[in-house]
């Protein structure tokens, strides 16, 4: 095919190509992923032990929970599904050459690109942000971080969040206008599915985030007081700005995984989709209900009891289009031929590890019940079972089940489950004590803890190293991979795999398709 | 007679819900899987409702276990070659909407409940203000002329044969054991939270505002708890410590305390909109 395709830097710097675009966004998204872990690493290491080992500067300690919280959320887990899987699989799936704003796609990860280096210098200017990656005032307001490194971290979110609203705008003129001929939204993809309510929920939810940091750059530099009582300001204002971004933030996270998860499960188990509709409308629902439910967050700020009543009730809403989900995928494999690749591996850990989240998280919609877990480590193990577990299990599988047709080169198999045994080990191990900690009252952020807490420390600790090692392997797989992976096939997956990507040559030709592929036959809801 | 299930459920209950019971277990225990003891009606009450919610949850994870283990041993290529097409089922999708709702419902009376139960008293015996600071605490007792005090961390080196690290304060905040105490909090600088597992109590103590919740410890004892909302550097460092003492001990305390605090007044320190707020209860209560 003769494409004028660019060629050297130029085809990078330059790109408008939507598979060129999600390749460095999912390369962008390993490397942040490396740095966050490595915080991780280091919280880890002088957590292992009770008393302060290596971390000399308690502030940095603040910084390294902040970096780690803020790189993983903006930085790793949204580029990550949606700029890198959403740009390379949206278009495809529904048939379309390229994403509705080729440019727009450009810039969108190019202002990501300069939201990291603001992100990393507020590291190296006046000390780095401690604020927690929430930035609650007052303590993040100038009289108690008065370096200017929470000014580069705002910042640094202000051009995340407009990367992000301009791809999602992208996301939703793509999935509205360019479907191929006889693609209803009844016939989409579950993953574009995912992407659409996703970016939905960015394109309202980024916006009031962009009010309040907005308010706390003026707050912080020009005199306002928008969160400082002494001006008649109210810090609750920032939480409740603050989470009624964060909570539908939560859901985009994990709305994308729920959508690769879905076809993945479908392909190694050789059936369609079981309640295809139930499935693409529980996203809806999860993402309409997630606007009503942010004050679940602010349990123990002094909200009034009837509040907490009222949100305790909308939060429980959640746990039934999530069963439904959980169900659905169980139902797919129910009567299916399943055969055990590295995704599927990572699809069925996916499933588990997410209802071990899930069901904590009802225990913690509870605003009585959350007095005893509010910020303590039973948070901090119920947010990574969903994301930790869930968000980032959910691309492991997404790399795997995609890594051939992206790449033109298959992983390597037995790699690839080495990779998934040791880190569902390890994030295990990692992660599970953590809810005894909690339970027995170790509050969360704290870089030492009273001496009874230090035997599950520990365990906590070996896992992070378990896990550590685990990624040590998916490098290797990588590296593997683009040295001596067998070329790939078409469609690798034989007969399960049903939607259009595995349609076109592993990789891509450059523009994927160079007519409308025809829709005749429901990919999803096949009867 | 308890049946087996029963019986399993009770020590899987009792595993993962309240482990470390035991008389005076006023802070964690090495290698806890569960809560602190419980010491007061509030505390009680959540381990009640806990216990509950741990049946639920385990249950409700060994189930969607369950499955699929059996879907992986069951309807794998060699055992199942041939796949089904089955994609819709609508009794099993209705089931599986149904039941959770109803399961929801099951923990929402008794959640309800419990919130209400923990949010304020109506027949206080007593006050005490709580003031977060960065980083220790202040108790001022309104009743009792206003007599306030500051509660600091002990330092490592200075602590005495069985005294916990990080946890133990130099002036642990003293109430009678068996009385309503209602709990005010408030904060002179950022957001604190102040906290105290084994009496179910945890609340932000925020700048500009007057949080309510109230304690009541049902023996006398030592509770310790932590600052649970990051505060800046030494958020780790500000432990809670509260002693509960039976009457006639805290009426004596309280003689020799006043004593002890009266020459803490609060002319000397800066202006602070939280600490205003201080000041005008003096004030009121010198018109008295």
């Amino acid at each position: 095919m003769s494409d004028h395709t660019p060629t050297g830097w130029k085809r990078w710097a330059y790109s408008t190509n939507h598979k060129d675009i999600g390749s460095m966004y999912i390369m962008y998204a390993v490397v942040m992923a490396l740095i966050g872990g490595m915080m991780s690493m280091m919280i880890r290491l002088e957590l292992a032990e009770p008393g302060l080992q290596f971390l000399e500067d308690l502030h940095f300690y603040n910084v390294l929970v902040t970096g780690h919280g803020l790189i993983m959320i903006f930085f790793v887990v949204m580029p990550g599904l949606i700029g890198g899987f959403g740009n390379w699989f949206v278009p495809l799936m529904i048939g379309a050459p390229d994403m509705a704003f080729p440019r727009l796609n450009n810039i969108s990860f190019w202002l990501l690109i300069a939201a990291t280096v603001l992100l990393v210098g507020s590291v190296f200017i006046g000390g780095g942000a401690g604020t927690g990656w929430t930035m609650y005032p007052p303590l993040s307001n100038s009289l108690f971080h008065y370096s200017s490194a929470v000014d580069y971290a705002i910042l640094a979110l202000h051009l995340a969040g407009a990367s992000s609203i301009l791809g999602a705008i992208n996301f939703i003129t793509t999935i509205v206008n360019m479907r191929a001929p006889g693609m209803t939204f009844h016939k989409m993809p579950l993953f574009v599915w995912s992407v659409l309510v996703t970016a939905f929920l960015l394109v309202t939810a980024l916006p009031v985030l962009a009010g309040a940091l907005t308010m706390l750059l003026t707050d912080r530099n020009f005199g306002t007081s928008f969160f400082a009582p002494e001006g008649g300001g109210d810090p609750i204002l920032w939480q409740h700005l603050f989470w009624f971004f964060g909570h539908p933030e939560v859901y985009i996270m994990i709305l994308p995984a729920f959508g690769i998860i879905s076809h993945i499960i479908s392909t190694f188990s050789r059936k369609p989709v079981f309640g295809y509709l139930g499935m693409a409308y529980a996203m809806v629902s999860i993402g309409a209900v997630g606007y009503i439910v942010w004050a679940h967050h602010m349990y123990t700020v002094g909200l009034g009891v009837d509040t907490r009543a009222y949100f305790l009730l909308a939060t429980m809403l959640i746990a039934v289009p999530t069963g439904i989900k959980i169900f659905s995928w169980i139902a797919t494999m129910w009567g299916g031929s399943i055969t055990f690749e590295t995704p599927m591996l990572f699809a069925i850990g996916f499933i588990f590890l997410f209802t071990v989240g899930g069901v904590t998280g009802v225990v913690l919609a509870n605003a009585g019940m959350d007095i005893m877990m509010h910020d303590t480590y039973y948070v901090v193990a119920h947010f990574h079972y969903v994301l930790s577990l869930g968000a980032v299990f959910s691309m492991f599988a997404g790399f795997y089940y995609w890594i051939g047709k992206m790449s033109g080169r298959q992983y390597p198999e037995a790699l690839g489950k080495l990779h998934f045994w040791v880190t569902f080990i390890g994030v295990n191990i990692l992660f599970f004590p953590q809810h005894f900690l909690g339970l027995a009252g170790m509050p969360r952020r704290i870089p030492d803890y009273p001496d009874v807490y230090s035997g599950w420390n520990m365990v906590s600790s070996i896992g992070a190293a378990i896990a550590g090692f685990g990624t040590l392997i998916f490098l290797f797989v990588i590296y593997k991979t683009f040295t001596a992976g067998e070329k790939a096939a078409a469609n690798p997956w034989g007969e399960g795999a049903k939607t259009l990507e595995w349609t076109v040559s592993s990789p891509p030709p450059f523009h994927s398709f160079s007519e409308p592929p025809q829709i005749d036959t429901k990919p999803e809801a096949a009867e | 007679m308890l049946s087996k299930f029963n019986w399993f459920i009770f020590s899987l209950v009792s595993l993962v819900g309240n482990l470390p019971y035991q008389a005076h277990a006023q802070m964690a225990e090495p290698w806890q899987f569960g809560f602190q003891g419980a010491f007061s009606p509030s505390a009680e009450k959540l381990h009640e409702f806990h216990s509950l919610l741990t049946v639920i949850i385990i249950a409700i994870t060994l189930f969607v276990l369950a499955l699929l283990i059996y879907v992986v041993f069951k309807f794998n290529r060699k055992a199942n070659p041939e796949p089904s097409k089955t994609t819709h089922h609508t009794l099993l999708e209705i089931v599986w909407t149904a039941v959770p709702v109803l399961i929801l419902v099951v923990i929402t009376i008794p959640s309800l409940r419990v919130l209400y139960f923990l949010d304020r008293v109506e027949d206080a015996d007593m006050t005490v203000k709580i003031v977060g600071h960065q980083w220790y605490w202040s108790y001022e007792y309104p009743d009792n002329d206003d007599m306030t005090f500051d509660s600091y961390i002990v330092d490592e080196d200075d602590l005495e044969e069985g005294q916990p690290r990080l946890l133990t304060v130099d002036n642990a905040l003293v109430v009678p054991a068996g009385k309503n105490i209602r709990l005010l909090m408030a904060s002179d600088d950022v957001i604190h939270s102040w906290a105290v597992p084994s009496l179910g109590v945890k609340l932000d103590a925020v700048p500009g505002r007057l949080n309510e919740t109230w304690v009541k410890v049902n023996e006398p004892g030592i509770y310790y708890g932590q600052c649970s909302e990051l505060c800046g550097v030494n958020h780790g460092f500000m432990p809670i410590a509260i002693k509960a003492l039976s009457e006639d001990d805290y009426a004596a305390w309280l003689l020799e305390a006043m004593e002890e605090f009266a020459s803490n007044d609060n002319d000397n320190k800066p202006l602070k909109i939280a600490s205003l707020q201080g000041k005008a209860s003096v004030w009121e209560g010198s018109n008295e």
